[in-house]
């Protein structure tokens, strides 16, 4: 079917303005494949159903909007106390003077432009695979884009368990970056893998992270998504679970003009485990959005979304979350909570949850909630002396509290905590316009 | 100690008077307590004088040892040394108990100028006071109050107020939802905490709290002033004919 005539123009505008991906073999391949669908789909519009409470426009353009980049002056940088194989992106290309040396990683990791040049790869079995997979029932045209235009990104395949995490820093420099990455994880059976994920990244961010986790295999994501106020991101996360596997993920995003980010995952074999989480805290010109769609194809597996979001001064929140069971994925356990704190009547939460199960002997709730904070406890801790920032603040992070927990590492959660408690107090004096 | 002058309160949002000129005076070391049937102002007295919002003084004073509690914010009051243990205990999931202790602790130190209680110390303490109360340590380690019965929750105010060492206890309804022998372990906490520079001012509908918790003074409340006070003798004679016979000799 031949796309409208505004789709097309604006699909053509933006990959004019995009570099030519040179390349053989399998990754050119992948690429050509990947632009075909992207081609049969044309750009994200406004009027496409799942695109109704975010507005594209700026993910979209074919130039990006213009950011500046912001410094968080002399505050330690997330995951710096962590003992990790750090990996630097700047403006979405890897620098590798900035970065540690990957071969020095004990787990097979390299370049996607250096794998691309080789006629035989693991990554063709995954590389564009999972996206192409994801883009049905709902398509993710920005998806296909990052994978045909991705102009870095890294190919980690871990077959023990790694003895450190896997660090991307994503530093934004230049006030016009358009960054597209891709990257690509393979945990092999049995195998488990920690990556972390940190920064903006550029003042928009494209950006595809498949992941493989074969049977008895482990995943734990943890990404802070960089504090610029005016930058844009749209993130995919594909992730296709073996049997008895688990994946967790957990994203921070405080600030960003605009913030899509997308997971899609399949559980595919019996007793996986899925869980994926979000803090998100805005305040004035914020809009994050949070697309979730969990699928289970096998049985007696377990899913969590857990997405809370503090939204003040006019911020806007957007989740839209889809657990879908499918015929014969008996003993499911799907659970879905989406919620946010309103700490002024000009802030806005959309919620779209969505159920669709086809097996009949299936466990899944879902609620989602929007309030305001609850002055009869603020009172209640005011009464016991806590001046009423500071009981605010601790109101705020337990409404946070289920989300964050969701984080296995202990010191991570806590720093996090911490972060999220120190960002309150920059912006507490802004309560109660 | 505390002292209120002619104190009137009317609820924020619409004309209700609910207050007409409430004068109470509580010394060192005293007991108070103000009884009085439903509507008659008992727990709005308690909530203004902590500083919840939703009311207007549009008259009167209340001093904590001459120090007006009126224009202070909630914690101010705290801080001073004035304490409410609520009537119905508020729920708040997502913050332990143990957190909560020790945020009000330290926030009071603070505000005082004192140094803020190490982990070690603090812990040492909660679980001294805490065992007197029967509160063990899966207790203290839940959410505030969430998943509490009613006796817990109320054993959990007199934690908050043995840790916190008032100078000026209020306790609202402390009685309502205890059996007996919760009413007898909230009540050895509160004798325990007697001494000759605390008082207390304790709010019931019946007498029989006061079986365990032996007042100096006792007032009767009525249409929004304290229309009779006299000796713990007015309690039993409550309990034994009720308001009608007061409030017909008080017109």
């Amino acid at each position: 079917m031949a796309l409208p005539k505004v789709k097309e123009d604006a699909l053509t505008a933006r990959l004019a303005a995009l570099p030519t991906q040179a390349g053989k073999g399998w990754l050119a391949a992948a690429r050509a494949e990947a632009l075909g669908r992207l081609a049969a789909m044309g750009l994200p519009a406004r009027r496409d159903e799942y695109w109704r409470y975010t507005d594209p426009a700026s993910l979209v353009a074919a130039e990006a909007p213009e950011a500046a980049p912001f410094s968080a002056g002399d505050e330690t940088p997330i995951f710096d106390g962590i003992d990790r194989l750090k990996l630097v992106f700047v403006d979405g290309v890897f620098d590798p003077a900035q970065s540690d040396d990957l071969a020095l990683a004990g787990i097979e990791i390299e370049r996607l432009a250096e794998a691309g040049d080789k006629d035989i790869h693991w990554a063709q079995g995954t590389f564009g695979v999972l996206e192409a997979r994801g883009q049905i029932p709902v398509q993710r045209p920005l998806a296909a884009l990052a994978t045909a235009h991705a102009t870095d990104g890294v190919l980690i395949r871990v077959t023990g368990r790694a003895a450190r995490p896997v660090a991307l820093h994503y530093v934004h420099e230049s006030a016009t970056s358009d960054a597209i990455l891709h990257h690509c994880v393979k945990v092999e059976a049995g195998a488990a893998l920690t990556l972390l994920e940190s920064g903006p990244g550029a003042a928009r961010l494209t950006k595809v992270l498949e992941v493989e986790v074969a049977d008895g295999a482990e995943f734990h994501h943890v990404r802070v998504q960089g504090r610029d106020h005016e930058r844009r991101a749209a993130t995919h996360i594909f992730a296709r679970l073996g049997a008895k596997s688990e994946f967790r993920s957990f994203t921070l995003t405080a600030n960003g003009r605009m913030t899509r980010n997308e997971a899609v995952i399949e559980l595919t074999g019996d007793e996986g485990r899925a869980h994926v989480a979000g803090a998100a805290v805005g305040d004035g010109d914020f809009h994050h959005d949070d697309t979730v769609f969990i699928t289970h194809a096998a049985e007696a597996c377990e899913s969590r979304q857990v997405f809370k979001k503090v939204l003040m001064n006019g911020a806007t929140g957007v989740f839209q979350g889809k657990i879908l069971v499918k015929a014969g994925a008996q003993k499911t356990d799907g659970y879905q909570i989406s919620q946010s704190l309103l700490l002024h009547e000009d802030s806005q939460f959309l919620a779209k949850p969505e159920l669709e199960i086809y097996a009949d002997d299936v466990k899944c709730s879902h609620g989602s909630t929007s309030g305001a904070i609850d002055e009869t406890a603020l009172f209640y801790l005011q009464s016991r002396g806590v001046p009423r920032q500071a009981a605010q603040a601790l109101l705020v992070l337990a409404f946070l509290a289920e989300a964050i927990e969701e984080i296995a590492d202990e010191t991570i959660a806590e720093d996090i905590r911490g972060r999220l408690e120190a960002w309150l107090a920059r912006h507490s004096g802004r309560e109660s316009a | 100690m505390l002292e209120i002058n002619n104190l009137h309160v009317k609820l924020e949002d619409e004309d209700k008077v609910i207050l007409k000129g409430v004068d109470l005076k509580i010394g060192a070391g005293e007991v108070h307590a103000i009884m009085g049937p439903n509507g008659s102002g008992k727990s709005t007295l308690s909530y203004v004088l902590s500083g919840r919002d939703g009311y207007e003084v549009t008259e009167g004073s209340a001093t904590l040892d001459g120090q007006e509690l009126l224009d202070m914010e909630p914690e101010e009051r705290a801080a001073a040394g004035l304490f409410l243990a609520f009537q119905y205990p508020v729920e708040i999931p997502g913050v332990g108990n143990m957190t909560f202790l020790r945020t009000a602790v330290n926030a009071q130190r603070k505000a005082r100028g004192e140094e803020e209680l190490s982990a070690g110390d603090f812990l040492k303490l909660v679980r001294e006071k805490a065992k007197a109360l029967k509160i063990d340590a899966e207790m203290l380690k839940r959410p505030v109050n969430v998943g509490f019965s009613g006796g817990e929750k109320k054993r959990n105010e007199i934690l908050q107020m043995a840790m916190l060492e008032p100078r000026m206890c209020i306790l609202d309804e402390t009685d309502s939802g205890l059996d007996v022998d919760a009413m007898k372990l909230v009540s050895d906490g509160v004798n325990a905490l007697r001494d000759a520079g605390r008082s207390f001012l304790v709010i019931t509908h019946y007498q029989r709290l006061l079986d365990h918790i032996k007042p100096d003074v006792v007032h009767i409340m009525a249409g929004g002033r304290i229309i009779k006070t006299g000796g713990p003798e007015l309690a039993l004679e409550v309990e034994t004919n009720g308001y009608a016979d007061i409030l017909s000799e008080v017109g």
